[in-house]
């Protein structure tokens, strides 16, 4: 007999046939029919209209058909919820059925039926079952619950079956143990407040010992469950990864995926002088080796992990260096991971195998991998210093096949080893001169131009070189623009005489010819800076190149250790986490590696590490592209960071932009050739010619945060301070405020025309800022604003900009345009109108989170002068959305807990103690914990300007 | 967890799809189809993520099986199981093909509703699952009472894989030792990378539960025996192996491993993998490849490559093969060799030299000289490795099983009375040597 005809079926009227047959007595053709709808609805057939026909196939006797008809039931019940309750009835019998097969499948299947008046009548059911005698119904309830709690969360915690569900972690059968660690898992993910799964060393210890018994699937779930825990001292963390270990040799690559996961979390804790720890890391590599004799798609996984693994500890795999060289006939995904995890494990020791390994794999025949190959040779020149020489003469003889994506390549990454070691490989440059025609690729292209502008001062033909690129300027790509632009600059500042054409011809280029922004104005600046003064320009454009990292590619050590904590979950692969790419809140708790606790103090050494490695073990990442000042001395042509893009907004550190306070006096000084010189003021001038001297930077105009009293509808709201002079811009002032009143933040702003022609046109821009605070409306300003008029206009904000840390903190940077010109000026706005209204945190949750924050972490400042009660304060403080969590008396002192939460998300913890008795004493002091540490300061601020308005 | 499992043939017409969860919608199976199987380019990642759902595949002969999610699943649990879903559907049916889904799609359904609830994998053992579901449809209508929960039992027990009452006339064993040995040579005889990973594979035929020991020439084991008698340490210490690494079948008691590194278990019935291992020290390489390529002008090459068998002359390596790759413009080749038959074969890119039967300590050769059409092709022929095969009988990694002592305390045969036979077969697993 074959079952595939009913794949066949494709004449029309075949509904009515198959109706028919259905409702046929013959038990036998019943079947059959049901087999013929389930195929098609396998394929992808609307069969939903056969679906009282099906149900009434369900009173059976025959279990093959009974599933063929739940299997139905699950498809459809939702597009027909009132014909589904017809089946209520059946299913409740089965539930009672003396065959425990029968029960299951009943309680099973009910699960999976999302009609609302169905699950009505599932839960007595499964009250039933969750205490059935039979395990394996109790196993299909546990799940069942979780099903349940997808449907309708309120209803399995009104019904009790949480409880019933903890029960089951102490079932004598294991199965049932694992389901229930599953079930319970995945409720307690959608509520990361509760203490749903309550793990302490008693459920641990249960835990540990249904491990020993249950199934391979089963033995994951718990595994993935005791990752969560975090053990209260050393001890406790060394005898959970002594019972943990034995699973490291079992067959399932999952389960040894799981507990590698559990060790590396809770080595965190360990001391590293203990014998133990060095024990751990001996028994880990093994495992992680034999990984990747399992299948392709495992390795894969198995990869992504240790590459996460290689970099929180290089110590482990350090001498495993020849497992994973490249196999010929390795998948290409397996064969890029390896690559990659060759190069983080290259070291002086195994450098000569590396090396003649990545020769053999850049005569591959996949691009990409022979690209990489080639980039993992320049990366290990600039790695490991005794190899450099070596790393060039292999790039060399690469580069001599003429293979054109290897030339290019391998041109990109000598340009960083020229980084590396200036001045040392320069003889190589005739050979890389020679392939200029070949490259058409933009990054080598680049590179080669930057090459050539560095050493321009040895290179008899760099203008020749330059000015062949010059020719097709418009059709380049903007990275190569850039890179030419600064080039011949350099090139004017080393060989002035012969150059001064092309320069004036490539800043003509760059600024008149050019729609683009950043290619306009970074030729904007090199003309100024000439023109004004060429000793600076030299220093500028000159200078000494900060030494680029040795790694790259690095993940941030905060996702780091996040990942750490994902081991063997997609999030391991992807290499992100859970929240960049799953929807809703499920799973998106963010999780941290536990820090070390001693359980003895006293016995341990005085050294007590922080959470993670000490910073000095840190490296540090390559800063990001697009960065405009390094732009400026070309730092851009870093290696470029080619990991997987990080969707979480990563604060890039340190940058500075150009619309920053520092170039504005730049722009600010008159033109006038300088010097022997006689270059032209750019045509157009950006800067007025009624302005006298430059009157300092953006940043002198500081919003006081504390003068003037604010109305205290909301939060507090600061007067308007004059952010822009009118001297400044043209006539045009600006003043202003931050509000924040139910939830919007909003900027409120005068305009004021002190000039003598009507101003139109207005509009507003922000540049990146740290807590991505971006206009949510367009300036609106109706009328033209005539001289000598006022309008007071409310810009409402909102926080989903762009984002970069930002110094300080809360400077703000803002470009104002009218039809005069654009005008920029920078603002501090005060923390508080970022608090937000669900700022409060339950008591339970705010305990934990306290003791969860680092000390390192915690801040201390006084208000000074406050005389106000703690009633006084806590109310002021919650109409800014400061919000008291508890309150508590010692010893004549009022305590205030409180808890604040920012629009990103961070949270911040406040400890205030007031002391009302003593008149004399009037300051208040309060700590802050956060784990942004950097934020405290800004906080404090606002708590002073709050308090004191 | 797993939202859904697909299969779909080689044009991407669906076989199976069961959807576990909800947030897994109709249209995440076309997604599969236009994304990866549709897909123009070769497959780069066995995980892909199509509008935050992720799709986890695996291909088996020209058929697809994908499990979808939109959460953040154990990756390695998703593989492993689809893995083990294939297994089963072997263990059923044979071979996976189009025709055998098609026929059986009914009990794949049933598989698929027993081995995942709510998208987490339940037991998934063929022995456990074929006591109650079986080809002939399901076996429970006419089971007593003490059957079902019997059943039950096992499958949730803690000795899922293997039910009691089992009983055989003749107790009898199988083991095999089955390794595979890999090699990564340079042009110069220089060993890159060699390991073994081996296989100890079980045919119990025994009756009740019998409980199992195994023991090999474990260097560590050896070694702490051996403390006692100094000389025997010496002795046997020439024969024993350091293992690198070792898993087990789930029947192996892993604490007990880990503690007294001793191998103890109730095996399953019938035929399981027990353990597998890696070794890479003093590995025996059977075969020594010297290749020597001359390139002769433009349009001629010259390849001549010996090999030697290195094992003992009484022993007889078989299926030997050797793959000798040839440029793309290669217009004609001609074959000299000593033993056994060589041809090239064009659409394979190739030279294969075959040989049936050769004994240890010997050597043969193989010449030939390859023409090659004058081409404009800048790329540089990759010269791939030449690759062996063959099989050879003894372990290459030198591992020797010591015992398997079997007891029953129930049931009345002791260790003598059962039967067994201990075979070792070496295998190449990727043998290559760069030229």
């Amino acid at each position: 007999m074959t079952d595939s005809k009913y794949f066949t079926t494709t004449k029309k009227g075949e509904i009515f046939e198959l109706k028919a047959e259905l409702n046929s007595d013959k038990k036998e053709k019943k079947k059959e029919a049901v087999k013929k709808v389930i195929a098609s609805m396998t394929v992808g057939k609307d069969v939903s209209a056969l679906f009282p026909d099906v149900v009434n196939c369900m009173q059976t006797d025959n279990l093959e058909l009974k599933k063929l008809v739940y299997l139905y039931l699950m498809n459809y019940a939702k597009s027909q919820p009132d014909m589904a309750i017809m089946a209520v009835n059946t299913f409740v019998k089965d539930c009672e059925d003396p065959n425990p097969l029968i029960r299951a499948l009943a309680v099973r299947t009910m699960g999976c039926i999302r009609v609302d008046k169905i699950t009505e009548y599932l839960c007595e059911p499964l009250r039933k079952c969750l205490k059935d005698e039979d395990p394996y119904v109790r196993k299909t309830a546990a799940v069942c619950v979780a099903k349940l709690h997808d449907i309708n969360a309120q209803l399995v915690e009104d019904q009790g079956f949480l409880d019933t569900l903890k029960d089951l972690i102490s079932d004598s059968n294991p199965m049932v143990v694992a389901n229930a660690v599953a079930a319970l898992s995945e409720i307690a993910e959608s509520h990361p407040s509760s203490n749903l799964l309550d793990l302490n060393p008693q459920s641990i210890n249960k835990l540990l010992t249904a491990l020993n018994e249950c199934t391979e699937w089963g033995q994951i779930f718990i595994l993935d469950c005791l990752a969560n825990y975090t053990p209260k001292d050393d001890r406790e963390a060394q005898s959970i990864c002594e019972r943990v270990t034995p699973r490291l040799s079992h067959a399932n690559s999952a389960v040894v995926l799981s507990a590698v996961k559990v060790l590396m979390k809770f080595m965190e804790m360990l001391s590293k002088d203990l014998d133990y720890y060095g024990t751990l890391l001996k028994k880990l590599a093994p495992p992680l080796v034999t990984l990747l004799s399992a299948e392709p798609e495992l390795q894969y996984v198995a990869l992504r992990n240790i590459n996460l693994i290689v970099q929180k500890r290089p110590e482990i795999l350090k001498h495993e260096m020849k497992v994973f060289f490249v196999k010929y006939n390795d998948p290409i995904y397996v064969k890029l991971e390896k690559l990659d995890i060759m190069i983080r494990l290259a070291s002086q020791a195994n450098i000569a195998q590396v090396l003649a390994e990545l020769k053999e794999y850049a005569t591959e025949v996949d691009v990409d991998f022979v690209r990489k190959a080639v980039r993992a040779i320049g990366r290990c020149a600039i790695k490991v210093e005794q190899s450099a020489e070596r790393c060039v003469s292999t790039l060399l003889d690469l580069i001599q096949t003429k293979v054109n994506y290897v030339v290019q390549e391998a041109i990109v990454v000598i340009k960083d080893i020229f980084r590396k070691y200036p001045n040392k490989y320069e003889s190589v440059i005739a050979t890389l001169c020679e392939n200029l025609d070949s490259l058409d690729e933009p990054e080598a292209r680049a590179a080669m131009i930057w090459i050539v502008g560095e050493y321009a001062e040895r290179i008899d033909n760099a203008d020749e070189l330059l000015e062949s690129f010059l020719e097709g300027f418009h059709d380049e790509s903007t990275q190569v623009q850039l890179q030419l632009l600064t080039a011949i600059v350099k090139l004017f500042l080393k060989k002035p005489t012969e150059t001064q054409e092309l320069v004036q011809q490539v800043l003509s280029l760059a600024t008149q010819d050019s729609d683009n922004p950043d290619l306009r104005d970074r030729g904007y600046i090199y003309w100024r800076l000439l023109s004004t003064d060429p000793v600076a320009a030299k220093e500028v454009v000159l200078a000494e190149k900060p030494l680029i990292s040795e790694e790259t590619d690095l993940i941030e050590p905060t996702l780091l250790d996040e990942l750490i904590c994902y081991i063997g979950t997609l999030a391991s692969v992807y290499h992100k986490p859970p929240s960049a790419f799953v929807e809703g809140g499920r799973g998106v708790v963010h999780k941290t590696l536990p820090p070390r606790t001693a359980s003895n103090e006293s016995t341990e050494s005085p050294e007590t590490a922080p959470a993670g490695a000490p910073p000095g073990e840190q490296p540090d990442v390559i800063p990001a592209q697009g960065d405009l000042l390094g732009d400026l001395l070309n730092l851009d042509l870093g290696p470029p960071v080619s990991g997987p893009p990080l969707a979480t907004s990563s604060v890039q550190m340190g940058a500075v932009d150009l619309l920053g306070g520092g170039l504005d006096s730049l722009m600010g000084d008159e033109p006038e050739g300088i010097g022997g010189t006689n270059f032209v003021a750019p045509p157009t001038a950006a800067v007025p010619a009624n302005l006298g001297a430059p009157i300092g930077s953006g940043l002198s105009d500081l919003f006081d945060l504390t003068s003037g009293v604010g109305t205290l509808s909301g939060s507090y709201v600061a007067p308007k301070a004059v952010w822009l002079p009118a001297m400044k811009a043209k006539g045009l002032e600006i003043s202003g405020t931050f509000t924040r009143q139910v939830g919007s933040i909003s900027m409120d702003l005068q305009l004021t025309n002190k000039a003598l022609q009507v101003m139109t046109d207005f509009a507003i821009q922000f540049n990146r800022n740290s807590f991505g605070l971006a206009p949510a409306a367009p300036l609106q300003v109706h009328a033209p604003l005539s001289p000598n008029q006022t309008v007071e206009i409310s810009l409402p904000l909102s926080t989903v900009g762009s984002v970069m840390k930002m110094e300080p903190l809360n400077n703000l940077q803002v470009a104002v345009k009218n039809n005069i010109d654009v005008f920029y000026f920078s603002t501090l706005y005060p923390l508080h109108i970022l608090f937000v209204e669900d700022g409060k945190m339950d008591r339970q949750m705010f305990l934990a989170t306290w003791k969860d924050i680092p000390n390192e972490n915690e801040a201390q400042f006084q208000i000074r002068d406050c005389p106000l009660n703690a009633e006084a304060v806590s109310s002021k403080l919650q109409s800014s959305n400061i919000f008291t969590v508890a309150r508590r008396n010692v010893e004549g002192q009022d305590m205030l807990y409180q808890s604040l939460k920012l629009t990103n998300g961070i949270w911040v913890l406040a400890e205030l103690r007031i002391q009302p008795g003593n008149p004399s004493c009037t300051d208040l002091e309060l700590s802050l914990k956060c784990r942004a540490p950097e934020v405290s300061q800004h906080v404090y601020q606002a708590y002073e300007t709050i308090l004191k308005n | 967890m797993i939202g859904g499992l697909f299969i779909y043939n080689h044009k991407g017409e669906v076989l199976i799809s069961r959807v576990y969860r909800d947030d897994i919608g109709r249209n995440a199976v076309d997604a599969f189809r236009v994304n990866v199987i549709h897909a123009r380019q070769q497959v780069r990642s066995p995980v892909t993520n199509i509008a935050r759902t992720s799709f986890f595949h695996v291909k088996r002969s020209n058929i697809w099986l994908a499990a979808v999610t939109k959460q953040n699943v154990n990756a390695a649990m998703v593989f492993e199981f689809l893995y083990k879903m294939c297994d089963v559907m072997a263990a059923y049916f044979g071979k996976i093909s189009e025709e055998n889904i098609k026929n059986n799609f009914v009990l794949i359904y049933e598989r698929l509703d027993e081995i995942l609830d709510f998208g987490y994998p339940q037991n998934s053992e063929t022995g456990a699952l074929k006591t109650f579901i079986t080809q002939q449809g399901i076996k429970s209508q006419h089971q007593t009472k003490e059957e079902q929960s019997q059943i039950t039992s096992q499958v949730t027990g803690q000795i899922g894989w293997r039910r009691e009452g089992i009983k055989y006339r003749r107790n009898e064993l199988f083991l095999d030792v089955l390794e595979s040995v890999n090699l990564l040579m340079s042009p110069q005889g220089q060993v890159l990378s060699a390991h073994v990973s081996g296989r100890v594979v079980m045919k119990s035929y025994l009756s009740g539960m019998p409980e199992c020991k195994f023991g090999m020439n474990d260097k560590i084991v050896i070694e702490k025996q051996g403390k006692g008698t100094a000389d025997e340490t010496s002795k046997s210490g020439k024969q024993s192996i350091a293992i690198d690494d070792c898993t087990f079948h789930q029947c192996v008691r892993l604490s007990k491993f880990d503690s007294e590194r001793s191998i103890s278990f109730i095996p399953p019935d019938g035929e399981f993998e027990l353990m597998r291992y890696r070794t890479t020290k003093d590995i025996i390489l059977p075969f020594r490849v010297i290749p020597l390529v001359r390139e002769v002008g433009r349009t001629k090459l010259e390849v001549k490559v010996v090999i030697k068998s290195n094992f003992k002359p009484s022993l007889l390596a078989q299926k030997i093969e050797v793959r000798i790759p040839t440029p793309l413009n290669t217009s004609g080749v001609q074959v000299i060799c000593m033993k056994g038959k060589a041809k090239y074969k064009a659409s394979e890119n190739a030279i294969v030299w075959k040989i049936k039967r050769m004994a240890g300590m010997k050597e043969s050769q193989i010449s030939a000289e390859i023409e090659l059409l004058p081409t404009n092709d800048k790329k540089k022929w990759a010269r791939p490795p030449i690759s062996m095969n063959f099989e050879v009988p003894f372990a290459p990694s030198g591992l020797k099983v010591r015992y398997l002592k079997v007891f029953e305390p129930k049931l009345n045969y002791s260790d003598h009375d059962v039967i067994k036979w201990v075979r070792y077969i070496g295998r190449s697993g990727i043998y290559e040597t760069r030229c």
